[in-house]
């Protein structure tokens, strides 16, 4: 692409945040206190709780450009975008922006539970960088997009949930600047609402818009980005076509394969009649130790034994990142019989119902005989399971959805 | 851009460099500005029962008790002036500082929802917030001229000289306003000085005395407290009391005019770094 035509660009830019024991505010006492004791002492500058959130990380983006950034939780993307959107400064490196930029880092920004739903639709759009006549013009197409005309006048605080962040979206889709930086926004309502934001999101691509859209769902960036990004602890890990980098990322996102041997090591209680051996995801996606969101987890487990066992329980467990206990099921748990075992290798295989958040679990295999805790065998950690964002179709995970299972409720409204 | 047109560009740097008080931009946000303040004012009257009628309570009930204590019981002079419309008009000014800079030292961590969310001169927050208690000032100020004739007391040709006063008192309201707004950033226990550090203002601020019982020699020293050049001009426009000395008003007029500058500055300087502290 010519220089002309490039309308972001980035070099070396970085960011360092101060974490650790000193909270980032001082307080007025402890300054002069301080000052008192020690009158031409400089502040100690503390290089230990010093973290880059971001680090020499350069990239072009041209004139209607639709550009996808993907990385872990914590990769820097949001940093990214908030240098971009003139929200924070970088510690060191220069981006230039050619063009009016909105950024949409949430939906909603300054919604007052106070005012009307048109008094909100007005602060939202102004916050968001529109003018007063441009929301004018829109407000009929906002207010019909959310479908919550016959509200227009109504205090938020009377609005559902739903309704709110349907006019919170709306209010971000009819946004008109020469260059969008997205974050994360594009999971919010219901499926149909979802499909809508998917749609106006096309629209704003095929207006020749410039887009930077982070998403942990990889199924909206294959969709909308031609070129995605790829960061990594902070830093450009890949730039380039959307599909490369999003495979890039799934291999590189876990190092753990999707058919791997289970060291003696990983067992917490060796035994020497009985250890697993092998582990296997079936229908792992990418060839990880990866399913997408609620697809089944199903697992073929290779035991090798060494004398005959008889009355053989065998559990598999999931555990969250921090080693909490998530669940574990036995297959004796609806009072089947235990099963036996003769000298050899055996497989078996387990599906478990995937009810889990997206995120990073640990998988665990333990067998005991039907004797107790007496008569406990082994217990390993197995394996490392990711489950993604999105449902095999590309659909992203519900993101209000919070915690390690995914919550599943009824509900019933103030009359 | 090379082809012309009119496409901003724009480069982001680290913080740091030339203080640059891009006014154009401040201008660009006006109406940013104009919706906070409209939403500070909307808050406050729809979320209290007595709505505006708040505005008017609040200082007529402080010139109730301050004309009963100072003065029936105290007999504080004032300077030829009824007690009760001498201590109003010193009150409404006094209102307005009192209740701008509270808001303003808190608004840019109440709103850190917008800052860490989107960008716009961060000097928005608090210039909006001193706007927005304009309106008890006008309230209060439209009770003061109904009670004025109420007292028989009638402004001289002095008034001429009073939207000066009244600059002032935006000036050094604005100015402490952005002083602590930024500390309040920096400082976390700024908060917790800000009233004290009101009613210690108030009683070195001429408001239920005049400067007149101060000792001679020590009258224009008062003006080094730039609310007292307020005060006494308010009254001397408005009331007809004597004016205030030369040196007392030009050493208010310099100490706010310097506060004012000195945090604009020193907001600039913390600015940059709001986003990653509150």
């Amino acid at each position: 692409m010519s220089v002309r035509d490039v309308v972001i660009s980035a070099e070396g830019l970085g960011k360092r945040y101060r974490v650790g024991a000193h909270s980032p505010y001082r307080t007025l006492r402890e300054s002069i206190v301080r000052a008192v004791r020690a009158p031409f002492a400089r502040p100690a500058a503390d290089a230990s709780g010093v973290v880059w959130a971001l680090r020499d990380v350069g990239f072009a983006v041209a004139r209607g450009e639709v550009v996808g950034v993907i990385g872990k939780n914590g990769a820097g993307k949001t940093t990214l975008l908030r240098i971009l959107a003139r929200i924070t400064r970088p510690t060191e490196g220069t981006a230039t922006i050619r063009g009016r930029v909105g950024a949409l880092l949430e939906t909603g920004t300054g919604f007052q539970r106070e005012l009307t739903g048109r008094e909100n639709v007005y602060l939202n759009g102004t916050i968001l960088g529109m003018r007063r006549a441009e929301i004018a013009a829109k407000l009929d197409e906002i207010v019909e997009f959310a479908g919550v005309g016959p509200f227009l006048d109504t205090d938020l605080k009377h609005y559902s949930t739903g309704m709110q962040m349907r006019l919170a979206f709306s209010v971000a889709a009819h946004l008109r600047p020469e260059i969008l930086l997205v974050d994360e926004v594009l999971a919010v309502g219901d499926l149909e609402f979802q499909k809508k934001c998917m749609g106006k999101m096309e629209d704003v691509r095929g207006e020749g818009r410039t887009v930077l859209l982070v998403s942990h769902s990889l199924g909206a960036i294959r969709a909308l980005c031609a070129r995605a990004i790829l960061l990594d602890a902070g830093r450009v890990a890949a730039v380039g076509p959307a599909e490369a980098v999003i495979a890039q990322y799934l291999a590189a996102t876990h190092s753990d394969a999707a058919d791997q041997a289970v060291p003696v090591r990983a067992h917490f209680s060796p035994s020497a009649a009985i250890r697993v051996e092998r582990v296997r995801l079936l229908d792992a996606v990418a060839g990880g130790f990866r399913v997408h969101w609620r697809q089944a987890i199903s697992l073929a487990v290779t035991l090798a034994v060494e004398v005959p066992l008889a009355g053989v329980s065998v559990g598999v467990g999931i555990r969250g990142p921090e080693g909490s206990h998530v669940f574990t099921v036995h297959h004796d748990d609806d009072g089947a019989r235990g099963w036996d075992f003769s000298p050899g290798r055996h497989e078996i295989e387990v599906t478990l119902e995937n009810t889990l958040r997206p995120g990073f679990y640990r998988v665990h295999v333990g067998a005991h005989r039907e004797s107790g805790r007496a008569g406990h065998l082994f217990a390993a950690d197995v394996a490392g399971l990711e489950v993604l964002g999105t449902t095999a179709d590309g659909r992203p995970a519900v993101s209000s959805n919070t915690g390690v299972v995914n919550g599943a409720a009824t509900w019933k409204g103030p009359q | 851009m090379i082809g012309g047109g009119v496409e901003p560009v724009r480069v982001i740097r680290p913080a740091g460099g030339a203080a640059d008080l891009r006014l154009a931009e401040l201008w660009a946000h006006r109406e940013l500005f104009g919706f906070l303040v409209r939403r500070d004012v909307t808050l406050r009257y729809k979320q209290t029962t007595l709505g505006v009628l708040w505005a008017v309570l609040q200082p007529a009930l402080a010139m109730v008790v301050f004309t009963l204590v100072f003065g029936r019981f105290a007999r504080i002079p004032s300077d030829g002036v009824p007690y009760a419309v001498f201590a109003y008009a010193g009150l409404v000014p006094w209102m307005f500082f009192a209740a701008a800079i509270a808001q303003a030292s808190q608004s840019l961590v109440a709103g850190a929802n917008l800052v860490t969310k989107v960008y716009f001169p961060r000097a928005i927050l608090p210039a909006a917030a001193v706007a927005s208690c304009a309106v008890d000032f006008l309230v209060a100020f439209g009770l003061l001229a109904l009670l004025m004739p109420l007292y028989g007391v009638v402004p001289g040709p002095a008034i001429a000289a009073f939207p000066v006063f009244l600059g002032l008192l935006l000036l050094v309201t604005a100015g402490v306003g952005v002083w602590l707004a930024a500390l309040n950033v920096a400082f976390r226990d700024v908060r917790y000085v800000v009233p004290f550090l009101t009613q210690f203002w108030l009683f070195v601020t001429p408001v239920i005395y005049p400067v007149s019982v101060l000792p001679e020699a020590l009258r224009p020293a008062a003006g080094l407290n730039p609310m007292a050049g307020v005060v006494e001009g308010f009254r001397w426009t408005l009331l007809g009391a004597p004016r205030p000395s030369a040196g007392l008003l030009a050493l208010s007029a310099a100490v706010g005019l310097a506060v004012f500058i000195t945090g604009v500055l020193y907001f600039r300087r913390v600015e940059d770094h709001v986003a990653d502290t509150v």
